[in-house]
């Protein structure tokens, strides 16, 4: 007969087997991170001598020359603008028409939100080809302007979505009362519905942020200048120009990098839930 | 009165529906117009061509079904080993476990990551032959130094790389979804198949599994879909096509529209594209209401 000891030994093992397995992928996710971040405080000269993960001497000149000769500081500004307008953007026009889709009657409201929701599961991979030639029509193309326009759209089905969730639970007294008060519609949305979203509109600022913040394709092709470039495409850039600097690309790798995961780290309960509310939407 | 109220709400849905129609709508019509025509995106004349870009791409660019078959190798790369690395890492997690909020943490650093950063933080790690190259470092230790190459230079390892990498960056996704899966099945039915006897292995057949069919098919559909249009990471990790051999269908819809001025072309491209992957999507879709129906 199999004693208590045989279980608990066995127990014990299994246990340190399933800890070593995700240790081993934890590792594995944070090394190329602490790799890149150690080799941004090396010099041409100790990146291919100096092996360890702690650098012997710490350079932080990489990120003086990123910042002021490479113009990441100029690239840096540009993400954060596009970010902040896109997301206050989506915030806006996406919590109005999920209020009026939750709460107000009007002719066209069922088709109207189903154009939107179709939008979020049919894939169109050539879609930035047509919208370049839309941008140089309305002459929009290398602005910021057509840029945040672009990307308020992509990001606005999800955002309707998830807010008119949250809305079609809300418990209406709270409107009903402001409503005697005398409050306008929109007063009610600004002044009741926003303040009462805010857990929700915590993960749609979350995660459109993420998505403006890392967003590639379309800023390539819109922007002409260096001028309007974000991080994403200038570093692409950056690296044809200074190929072998690995020191310097590194510097403007962490630069990208570091904002998302410290708005990740403090954020990262709101993120959980957006993606998690995203896979039921597919 | 009424009237006026009507109007007052449609105030509440009118920036939405104008950057709608104008930014996703309009472009979505053009792409089917444009794909009738054969048009370099400057000049003001365009010339019909009807259905002559689809023909083309079936049956004359084999270039379009190199990407697409690079791409179906990466797909099911993903589809393999990222996902069932996804579901044993929150099958193991799914339990009383210590650091299970660390775990999670650092399982989705990946995914928030752009492409752009993973891309060139890897290609930094893994194409130099010496130096920071850890992989071919251990090569050379473990004294296999004939094996250490650069993995994104060479045609033959350049996909494959790509395609570990793509799972890499995009495993988390599918481990906070499983898991949220896992955690909704009720901790009484492995109790009661435990006093009936079970083994672990038997309860995770009879009743993980099973229970799972519906997150899993989901996953599998998101990881096609996303997997099939991924590009960025390659433009960041190879830096180039390679002749070909890393190409996806999207880079080559971005070469017709850059590279070779054909926009109709690549409108017809991204349509064609567009049409498998809706295809795709409802076999699986179809796929899973059969094995939901068979339970």
């Amino acid at each position: 007969m199999k004693t208590n000891i045989y279980y608990k030994t066995k127990g014990v093992i299994i246990n340190l087997l399933i800890h070593a397995f995700l240790i081993s992928v934890a590792v594995t996710c944070l090394y190329p991170l602490l790799w890149m971040l150690s080799s941004s405080f090396k010099t041409q000269e100790t990146i291919f001598k100096d092996l360890s993960l702690i650098p012997a001497k710490f350079h932080f000149q990489n990120y003086y020359l990123a910042w002021i000769q490479g113009g990441f500081g100029r690239y840096f500004l540009n993400s954060i603008f596009y970010t902040a307008s896109v997301v206050i953007g989506i915030v806006i026009v996406a919590s109005l028409a999920a209020y009026a889709f939750s709460r107000l009657r009007f002719p066209g409201r069922n088709i109207l939100f189903i154009m939107f929701m179709a939008a979020m599961m049919i894939p169109v991979p050539g879609s930035f080809v047509a919208l370049y030639v839309l941008l140089n029509k309305l002459h929009l193309r290398n602005t910021p302007v057509g840029y945040i326009l672009c990307m308020i759209n992509v990001g606005l089905s999800t955002s309707i979505f998830l807010l008119k969730t949250f809305f079609d639970k809300m418990p209406k007294e709270l409107e009903d009362a402001a409503r005697i008060d005398g409050c306008s519609k929109l007063g009610i949305w600004w002044n009741v519905a926003l303040p009462l979203a805010k857990p929700v509109l915590a993960v749609v600022v979350v995660f459109n942020a993420l998505n403006v913040w890392n967003e590639y394709i379309l800023a390539l092709i819109i922007f002409d200048s260096k001028h309007f470039m974000p991080l994403q495409v200038a570093l692409q850039t950056f690296q044809g120009e200074f190929v072998t600097n690995y020191p310097l690309l590194m510097a403007g790798l962490t630069i990208t990098a570091l904002p998302i995961i410290i708005v990740y780290l403090l954020m990262q309960k709101y993120i959980v839930k957006g993606v998690t509310a995203g896979a039921i939407v597919g | 009165m009424k009237i006026k109220s009507t109007l007052e709400n449609y105030i509440f849905v009118l920036p939405a529906v104008a950057i709608f129609t104008i930014f996703y709508v309009i472009p979505f019509i053009w792409v089917f117009q444009l794909g009738l025509y054969d048009w370099d995106g400057i000049l003001p004349t365009k010339v019909f061509v009807g259905l002559g870009n689809f023909k083309e791409i079936i049956f004359q660019d084999p270039s379009w079904w190199q990407a697409m078959r690079n791409a179906g190798y990466i797909t099911l790369i993903a589809l393999t080993f990222q996902n069932i690395l996804a579901f044993l890492l929150a099958w193991a997690c799914d339990r009383e476990i210590r650091l299970k909020n660390f775990y999670r943490v650092i399982f989705f650093i990946p995914p928030v990551l752009s492409e752009i950063v993973v891309g060139m933080a890897w290609r930094f790690i893994i194409n130099d032959i010496d130096g920071a190259n850890i992989i071919n470092r251990t090569l050379i230790n473990i004294g296999l130094p004939q094996l250490a190459h650069s993995w994104l230079s060479d045609p033959k390892t350049a996909l494959t790389t790509v395609a570990l990498v793509h799972s890499w960056k995009g495993f988390g996704w599918g481990f906070l979804i499983f898991l949220a899966g896992l955690q909704t099945i009720p901790r009484e039915l492995y109790e009661a198949v435990h006093v009936d006897g079970a083994n672990a292995w038997q309860s995770f057949r009879k009743i993980t599994i099973p229970l799972m069919i519906p997150v899993i098919v989901l996953v599998a559909i998101l990881t096609v879909l996303g997997t099939m249009q991924a590009f960025v990471l390659i433009i960041s990790l190879v830096q180039s096509e390679l002749a070909g051999h890393t190409s996806v269908p999207v880079l080559r819809i971005l070469a017709s529209m850059r590279g070779s001025s054909r926009f109709g072309y690549a409108c017809a491209q991204g349509i064609g594209f567009g049409v498998i992957l809706v295809v795709i999507s409802f076999i699986q879709y179809r796929f899973s209401r059969r094995a939901r129906q068979i339970q």
